[in-house]
């Protein structure tokens, strides 16, 4: 791309930069607060991450090393595409490997790896008002949330409980910040929703079209709301990961065949990866199951294809740190 | 009954524009007292109940509300999360359709509940039982605590938006024609569950209607409304016996009878 005219770096023109710093800043000294932002298009539909594109955009530089992850995997479209968007219009260094990134932009996962201070998390929200379903008016939320007036959040765990016997809600799991916001985690499943609770690393939340920004501060109080007789409880699963046999972590069911052969494997495909390339490493020691190396064994009926059936793309190998 | 009154309204007009929605009324009411506001359509009446449950503000004049406290408010001063404080425990607002003051979508238990979980219950087991203990009071079968109001009768619907604006055991209730719109019969068992309530609970309340008859059950004491002004106001029973305001007379007179 050296005879066409180049983008700005990363993408967005500096004063539109800017102008979401602006608010990111504002969302960091106000946690769990919703910031409007004048949110642009991007060369993506609604739904694939503007807002998420946006933040990373404005907060990447060129030492950053970024991770993008979809559901978990570094390996869907999702998670492909922006990194390549961000490879091209930024030049920046991409990785897989949680630890080494300084930037992971998310859609519905935080992963497995223990994040650490310094690293920033991006997630991709599709709809920032955790009061949206129960109050359609904009106004009335906004309103709400001044006011502190969060009654209804728990209307609607209380019908959970009268429908399911149980608080049935598994992802956008409401929570509170520090005492005052309630605030929408994106529909990552509430299995992550503790691991927000006093991270060291900062958490921003980018919504495109909603034109909304809102951030956790690192090591900032993020509680998930419940009910005295009903806490607030994780999933769990019955059977360890099939590929790498970690306990503990969350898990997705991936069909195998049109005869009812499903297997349930980590929704991290880097961590599950890491597992499997070195399962011996003191690395797992105490999280994530420790004894699931010496579960490999244990391999399920079904035979397990490889993780990824298309060949490297172009460039992945570059990406390795 | 204690000496002092619960509201105290003073002067209250409010104008659309230099159209006139109420001018110049001037009332207290005390606990446990049911005051009717009664006139024809588009006389202020609502206009009126509007302002006193902070819904609207008035152009001017002043209200007043003696708190649990026994402190006394101007309504008009305090900060909208003090009023809508007010709004959800210490006062009950029923609407004429009940769909304007339930929702719709969330089962029976949790309308009742949704007060409680406001000012701060978070025991799933105490907000159903109290629940389940107001469905009971209102006629309404606990088995259909599940059930979404969208699938209520209409007397149902107004039994339980009455149930969700008393569970937080308010002191002021006010009613815009809860009885509009339900046929008769379900209107006397409505009107004779009001008074029980109104009576056990010690509650005060005002009641808006264009209806006499209620009026005649629910209130002790009655305002006339006709073109935003009060034209006459007293005992219910000396009202509507002896009316003497002209308007109230052929008010009075144009009721029909069976």
């Amino acid at each position: 791309m050296t005879d066409i005219a180049t983008y700005n770096f990363a993408y967005l023109d500096e004063q539109t930069k800017r102008m979401i710093r602006r608010a990111i800043l504002k969302g960091i000294a106000i946690p769990g607060y919703q910031v409007p932002f004048a949110s642009r298009e991007m060369p993506m539909p609604y739904g694939w991450g503007t807002g998420g594109v946006q933040v990373t955009a404005s907060i990447i530089g060129p030492d950053d090393v970024l991770k993008v992850i979809d559901q978990g995997a570094d390996d869907t479209t999702n998670a492909v595409s922006i990194r390549a968007f961000f490879r091209k219009v930024a030049n920046v260094a991409v990785t897989t490997d949680t630890a080494s990134a300084t930037i992971i932009q998310t859609r519905h996962r935080i992963p497995e790896h223990p994040l650490a201070a310094g690293q920033v998390l991006v997630f991709q929200v599709p709809i920032p008002e955790p009061l949206r379903f129960l109050e359609p008016r904009e106004t009335e939320t906004r309103k709400m949330h001044a006011l502190e007036e969060y009654g209804l959040m728990h209307v609607k765990l209380y019908e959970d409980i009268a429908r399911h016997g149980r608080i049935a809600t598994t992802y956008a799991y409401p929570v509170k910040v520090e005492g005052r916001y309630v605030m929408d985690p994106s529909p990552t499943p509430k299995f992550d929703n503790p691991k927000m609770h006093r991270s060291p690393a900062l958490q921003l939340f980018g919504a495109g079209r909603e034109k909304r920004i809102y951030a956790l501060p690192p090591f900032t109080d993020v509680v998930s709301l419940d009910f005295e007789d009903h806490p607030f409880e994780v999933q769990t699963f019955d059977q360890p990961c099939a590929l790498c046999g970690a306990e503990n972590v969350y898990l997705d069911e991936v069909i195998l065949d049109d005869h009812g052969g499903h297997m349930f494997v980590c929704s991290d495909t880097d961590h599950c990866e890491k597992r499997r390339a070195d399962p011996a490493s003191p690395l797992w020691e105490g999280r994530a199951g420790g004894a699931g190396a010496g579960d490999q064994a244990a391999t399920p009926a079904t035979p397990i294809p490889a993780l990824r059936a298309d060949p490297p793309h172009e460039g992945e190998g570059k990406e390795a740190q | 009954m204690t000496d002092e009154p619960l509201l105290r309204v003073s002067a209250l007009s409010k104008f659309y524009g230099s159209r006139v929605g109420c001018e110049n009324i001037t009332f207290d009411l005390w606990p446990g007292e049911v005051l009717a506001i009664v006139g024809e359509s588009g006389s202020g009446k609502t206009t009126l109940l509007n302002c006193l449950s902070t819904r609207l503000l008035p152009s001017s004049g002043t209200a007043s509300y003696r708190m649990r406290d026994g402190q006394w408010r101007e309504l008009y001063r305090m900060s909208e999360a003090e009023r809508r404080f007010l709004m959800r425990t210490d006062w009950g607002f029923v609407h004429q359709n009940p769909a304007d003051g339930l929702r719709m979508t969330v089962s029976a238990g949790a309308n009742v509940g949704e007060r409680l979980m406001a000012v701060g219950d978070r025991h799933y087991g105490n907000i159903r039982a109290t629940a389940v203990d107001w469905l009971s009071r209102v006629e309404i079968d606990e088995d259909r605590i599940d059930d979404e109001p969208r699938s209520f009768s209409g007397g149902m619907r107004q039994r339980l938006q009455i149930a969700r604006n008393l569970v937080t055991g308010p002191r002021l209730v006010f009613m815009d024609e809860p009885t509009g719109g339900l046929d008769v019969s379900v209107q006397a068992r409505l009107l004779d569950l009001l008074r029980g309530l109104v009576t056990d609970l010690g509650l005060a309340a005002i009641v808006v209607t264009h209806d006499l008859a209620v009026a005649r059950l629910l209130s002790q004491r009655m305002m006339v409304m006709k073109d935003g002004h009060v034209v006459e106001s007293g005992l219910t029973d000396r009202v509507l016996d002896d009316p003497r305001a002209p308007y109230t007379q052929l008010l009075v007179s144009s009721i029909l009878q069976v």
